[in-house]
């Protein structure tokens, strides 16, 4: 069974959207289930997701050029792999602009650790916690967050030398 | 004619060319490697072109004891205060190259964490443009600053982006997103 099929079989109720492309299994899932979906993808032996591989965000303000509205700003991004049994999955978690939290992932991947300090850093998505969301890439004086659809192209913020 | 009692500016002339003679085939420099811009430098200093025929061979990782600081790859606001403070722990006399159009200008960069252009930071001497640079670029990038440092010449000002002056003026336009569209649009 297809691991896209299990979660939808288990979670059904949290599951908002799906979709495959070539073989590339998607589920869009509702913020509070995150944990419990995350939990049974780690720990069940024939799913057994022992990795990790990537945790981004999406910043969908202007998206299409603002012909399309999306219902939450943020997308929080998640990548799957199991060494074991060599497939995928990709977990996206949609987040509200006014509110943007998440759950960590930590206590489960210990890689999840970097990867939402630069989510944080980079979107200024908080994750719930987590044990030190600190900066990862920018320094501590640096105000806002860079890749925010929002954050001027021009604007600097330069520790010494000119506004250039 | 005794050697000591010549006029005294003709010894000193004399002494400050033999100084320069001596320096300009003596570069003890520390590499600032940042980016790509490293595997060229890398690519210099090997047996195919060998920057130590120039003397410029050993680089030193000391700041203290190197006469050439070569800043090699882009600068991001982050790093900008540690390679001021290399700079400013280096003794004189000192020679700053920037090597890369990164260093030069910012280069392609125009966005929220690349210094634009170290000569906002740090006095430049020699600017070495290029994406990256090719190593005969380098080449007659460091002969040119062995003319400087035989002259006994070194750059003692910074760029200046609101008035526009202190870089060579091909350099000075640089790279903005506006530039880049107009050339988008008159190509296409």
């Amino acid at each position: 069974m297809k691991p896209l099929q299990r979660v939808q079989e288990q979670f059904s109720a949290d599951i908002i959207e799906t979709h495959a492309f070539r073989g590339d299994e998607t589920a869009i899932i509702r913020p509070s289930s995150l944990l419990a979906i995350a939990k049974f993808l780690k720990e069940t032996p024939e799913l057994d997701f022992n990795f990790l591989m990537d945790l981004t965000a999406v910043d969908y303000l202007f998206y299409a050029g603002g012909r399309i509205q999306k219902e939450f700003r943020f997308e929080v991004v998640y990548h799957f792999f199991s060494l074991k049994h060599n497939h995928r999955i990709r977990l996206k978690v949609p987040v509200d602009e006014k509110s943007p939290e998440v759950d960590t992932l930590c206590n489960l991947w210990a890689s999840a650790n970097w990867y939402e300090r630069e989510v944080w850093d980079m979107y200024g998505i908080k994750f719930k916690g987590h044990p030190d969301l600190r900066r990862i890439l920018m320094y501590e004086e640096f105000v806002g967050h860079a890749l925010r659809k929002d954050y001027p192209v021009n604007k600097r913020q330069p520790l010494i030398g000119p506004q250039n | 004619m005794s050697f000591l009692s010549s006029p005294t500016n003709f010894f000193t002339s004399k002494l400050n060319d033999a100084l320069g003679w001596a320096r300009k085939f003596s570069i003890f420099q520390y590499p600032f490697v940042t980016a790509c811009c490293g595997m060229e430098y890398m690519a210099t200093n090997c047996s195919h072109y060998d920057q130590d025929r120039f003397g410029a061979g050993f680089p030193r990782f000391s700041p203290r004891q190197s006469d050439v600081l070569f800043v090699v790859g882009t600068i991001s606001h982050k790093m900008a205060p540690v390679l001021k403070t290399v700079h400013d722990q280096m003794c004189d006399p000192k020679w700053v190259v920037a090597f890369g159009v990164c260093t030069c200008t910012g280069g392609f960069y125009d966005n929220y964490s690349t210094v634009m252009g170290i000569d906002t930071i740090i006095p430049v001497d020699i600017y070495i443009p290029g994406c990256p640079p090719r190593p005969e670029n380098v080449l007659d990038g460091l002969m040119k600053l062995q003319d400087k440092i035989q002259k006994g010449e070194q750059s003692r000002t910074l760029y200046d982006p609101r008035t526009k002056i202190g870089r060579p003026a091909e350099l000075a336009q640089g790279y903005t997103i506006e530039g880049h569209i107009k050339h988008i649009e008159s190509v296409s």
